[in-house]
């Protein structure tokens, strides 16, 4: 049997559209993740993606209390919806996830851009958003490289063994 | 599992050309692993080795972060030290296992 012949991935891009603290990290830990590979890498952040690469909400992204069914209380128990729209408990939880996310040395939102673009990946923000939630060019973190529109992301995306990542 | 020569000595490593056994690792094995990938190993690059040596063998994670936050380097030098994926690198060269971390 012939050996099979791999391709391993050069290129990534990675589309990110929601702005709560786990969604955003998520896409910063995978986009971080192939750069420390070696893998090219482009990051577009988009509707409320922006905020975090919107310099005054960056570092002050939530989790959602409400509607999120996979919420639990520390020891595992059922976290009710009514707990969750209580003033001040999602501040209160989202601090909890921001400590515990540090325990494990995960950057916050700010850093972990200094990092991905230390190691050469590439940040960019969505023209359509911008101009929808009124955001100019210097409302954005210094790490962000252009505001494009989708077409000109998608061009980005040539060339061989290249795959797109919507978060 | 397998056996390698570096600079005159037997090494164990793993499928992935990590040491399995760390105490094995001297500066001369790393200078020859590091050629037989193109490198050539400075001062600074022993720097680091040595820290993530003592890093590893205190039983602590060892992230792309806290290389940066070592004092010796920031994350862009780290990256240009060890071109490509630094971490996976510097790991192999400084002799010690295969980094389990995501960050």
């Amino acid at each position: 049997m012939a050996e099979e012949v791999k391709h391993p991935l050069k290129k990534v891009l990675m589309i990110c559209a929601k702005g709560s603290l786990e969604d955003v990290l998520a896409t910063l830990v995978m986009a971080n993740g192939a750069v420390m590979e070696g893998i090219e890498t482009k990051v577009f952040f988009t509707f409320f993606g922006l905020d975090a690469i919107t310099k005054k909400r960056m570092n002050k992204l939530h989790t959602a209390t409400v509607g999120n069914p996979a919420m639990r209380m520390p020891g595992g128990l059922a976290f009710p919806t009514w707990l969750g729209s209580i003033p001040g408990v999602e501040a209160g939880v989202s601090a909890m996830m921001k400590k515990q996310i540090d325990d494990l040395d995960i950057p916050g939102v700010a850093e972990f851009l200094e990092m991905i673009d230390a190691g050469g990946g590439e940040i960019y923000a969505c023209k359509l958003a911008m101009d929808m939630f009124k955001l100019e060019r210097k409302d954005l973190a210094d790490e962000v490289i252009d505001v494009l529109t989708i077409g000109e992301f998608y061009e980005k995306a040539d060339g061989l063994q290249t795959q797109i990542i919507f978060t | 599992m397998g056996q390698k020569e570096y600079a005159g000595k037997m090494v164990d490593l793993d499928d992935n050309g990590y040491f399995t056994n760390s105490s094995q690792w001297s500066k001369e094995i790393a200078m020859e692993l590091a050629k037989e990938n193109g490198d050539e190993l400075t001062e600074k690059h022993f720097e680091v080795l040595e820290f993530i040596r003592n890093k590893v063998n205190e039983g602590a994670s060892l992230t792309i972060r806290s290389i940066g936050k070592s004092g010796i380097i920031d994350i862009k030098g780290f990256y240009k030290l060890f071109p490509g994926a630094p971490l996976k690198k510097a790991t192999k060269y400084a002799g010690v296992s295969k980094p389990s971390s995501c960050v």
